[in-house]
């Protein structure tokens, strides 16, 4: 079954960037080695399938990539895409690893915001960037999504996040937390006027993402094998110094412990997402 | 009083610094702990209750770290678990619902790191508050009186005012677990103590508090009148303010520095 999905892609991905993880050559075609089942899968069949194993597992999708995924053709409209960090602290080393970052990604910050159409729904959207320092959140993400939740309330729409973060941006300092406090209550005052969130948690969505507008949706899913959680599983096993369960802080456990409502495979993401817009919106 | 930053760390974890507790009794009179989130159970390291500022009705939620090894222990060390933040809310809840004002006192390493607390999702009941706090019609001041750890003080702290002591931090990250991740080297503390702004004088700077109170005469009669008198006076000020809540979102709206191109 997973293989016959494998050989007839339901979607198939825009142009996009590479991924990170080590390319085997062989017989003359890219490689990559799925750290789940440890198959060498021919990168191009990986793009026929949304960046998913035929084993299921889902490799980390840069935010482009999943923007084209998500919305219909031509839709997306960025917005604040001049909004970028800056260094408040003049924290060492910070204003070189954004130059770095910036550079690599091809991005001007961790997340990327606008509207778009999900199936002929209008929508704000906000996708994560793991390539842009693992997604922290500093003043401008903070920004960036506060400004989406404001835009989203004056013009009466829902808006749909993927969220993908290693949590606040320590370089950023009190700054950085201060924008788990200014996110969560734009989400709240787009929540109080009767507009749907819906948030997708990626691999990893941990720390200040998961201890705000994470976790603030009205509907949260989540794909297959992320983790989810605040405190980072190495941080908890020092502090408690016992073993861990399995699974531990996967989607999976996480949905079985009450704080998800779906786990969705990339594959039926755009489809479901597009029904709950519609179910919204009286459609 | 100009010690390096990192002191000013140590400081405020020093266990002979007044606690929670400390202020709820010296403070406030005929104060009545409530326990207890409704759902799971009593979290030891967050108090909460109803007592009297000035013969009004106010709510009083503090983390408490404790004294003794053996109250310490007790107390979880001050890092509350979800059911804490939960207990928290609900007591907050209650003050909007009878119109009474929130006095919170804030001291934490850290929202605490164990498995019941991700398995209870302490993420979920931190953002929680955050949201919740924003829009509670009541006036709210929250007071860092030893570590404000990250999000686990946030979630107490999302308040018309914040004040710091003296020699509290207010920090994203703890400056040892800071070094550890960027420079694999915890020994770095000091280095990124520095560099995280965390002191009472940094947080008023970059516009995250509003007042820093002095530490003369710690613990003393003198010291806790001085801050119930401040706090009558807020209190009698916020509790008058038509545009509490606006006020409230545009004091969290504006703080973070970015650029952009277009002239904000």
């Amino acid at each position: 079954m997973a293989l016959l999905n494998f050989l007839k892609p339901k979607n198939v991905l825009e142009e996009g960037g590479r991924t990170s993880a080590p390319i085997q050559e062989d017989a003359g075609e890219p490689e990559k080695t799925c750290p789940n089942c440890h198959k060498n899968i021919p990168i191009s069949h990986l793009w026929a399938n949304q960046l998913v194993c035929p084993c299921g597992y889902h490799f980390r999708m840069k935010a482009r990539q999943r923007i084209g995924m998500i919305t219909d053709k031509n839709s997306f409209q960025e917005l604040f895409g001049d909004v970028k960090s800056c260094n408040p602290l003049a924290f060492p080393g910070y204003t070189e690893k954004l130059e770095t970052v910036k550079n690599a990604s091809g991005e001007e910050e961790a997340v990327i915001c606008g509207t778009a159409a999900v199936g002929k729904q209008k929508c704000c959207l906000f996708v994560m960037e793991s390539h842009f320092m693992m997604g922290s959140m500093g003043s401008a993400v903070g920004e960036k999504i506060t400004a989406l939740f404001e835009y989203a309330a004056a013009h009466r729409l829902p808006v749909i996040g993927f969220t993908v973060s290693g949590g606040a941006r320590m370089q950023e300092g009190l700054l950085s937390l201060m924008q788990m406090a200014k996110t969560s209550a734009a989400v709240k005052r787009h929540s109080d006027v009767g507009l749907l969130y819906i948030a997708v948690l990626t691999d990893p969505t941990t720390g200040g993402v998961t201890a705000s507008f994470a976790m603030e949706a009205d509907i949260i899913l989540a794909e297959p094998g992320a983790t989810v959680g605040f405190a980072g599983a190495r941080v908890v096993e020092q502090t408690t110094r016992k073993a861990l369960p399995k699974e531990f802080q996967k989607s999976e456990f996480v949905l079985q412990h009450g704080f998800i409502d779906r786990i969705v495979p990339r594959k039926d993401q755009k489809k479901l997402l597009a029904e709950l817009l519609k179910m919204h919106t009286g459609g | 009083m100009n010690q390096a930053p990192y002191d000013r760390v140590k400081l405020a974890r020093d266990s002979s610094r007044p606690t929670g507790l400390d202020y709820i009794k010296n403070i406030f009179k005929g104060f009545l702990e409530f326990h207890g989130d409704r759902s799971f159970g009593d979290d030891p390291a967050i108090i909460g209750g109803i007592a009297r500022l000035n013969g009004n009705p106010v709510t009083v939620i503090a983390i408490e770290k404790g004294h003794t090894a053996k109250e310490r222990v007790a107390r979880n060390f001050g890092a509350p678990h979800p059911e804490g933040y939960r207990k928290a809310l609900r007591l907050m809840k209650q003050a909007e619902k009878f119109g009474r004002p929130i006095i919170c006192f804030v001291d934490t390493s850290g929202a605490y790191c164990g498995i019941g607390a991700e398995e209870r999702g302490q993420g979920q009941a931190i953002s929680e508050n955050l949201m919740e706090m924003s829009t509670l019609c009541v006036p709210i001041v929250s007071i860092l009186v030893g570590e404000g750890g990250s999000g686990g003080a946030l979630a107490l702290a999302v308040a018309d005012r914040v004040w710091m002591l003296q020699n509290a931090v207010y920090s994203v990250i703890s400056p040892e677990g800071c070094a550890s991740i960027l420079w694999k080297d915890s020994s770095k503390a000091e280095v990124a103590a520095a560099s995280l702004k965390l002191t009472a004088e940094d947080a008023k700077s970059l516009g995250v508090i509003e007042r820093i109170l002095s530490e003369t005469d710690i613990g003393k009669k003198e010291y806790y009148e001085r801050i119930r008198s401040l706090l009558i006076d807020e209190v009698a000020e916020l509790s008058e303010d038509p545009e509490l809540l606006q006020k409230r979102y545009d004091r969290f709206r504006r703080i973070g520095m970015v650029e952009s191109d277009e002239i904000v």
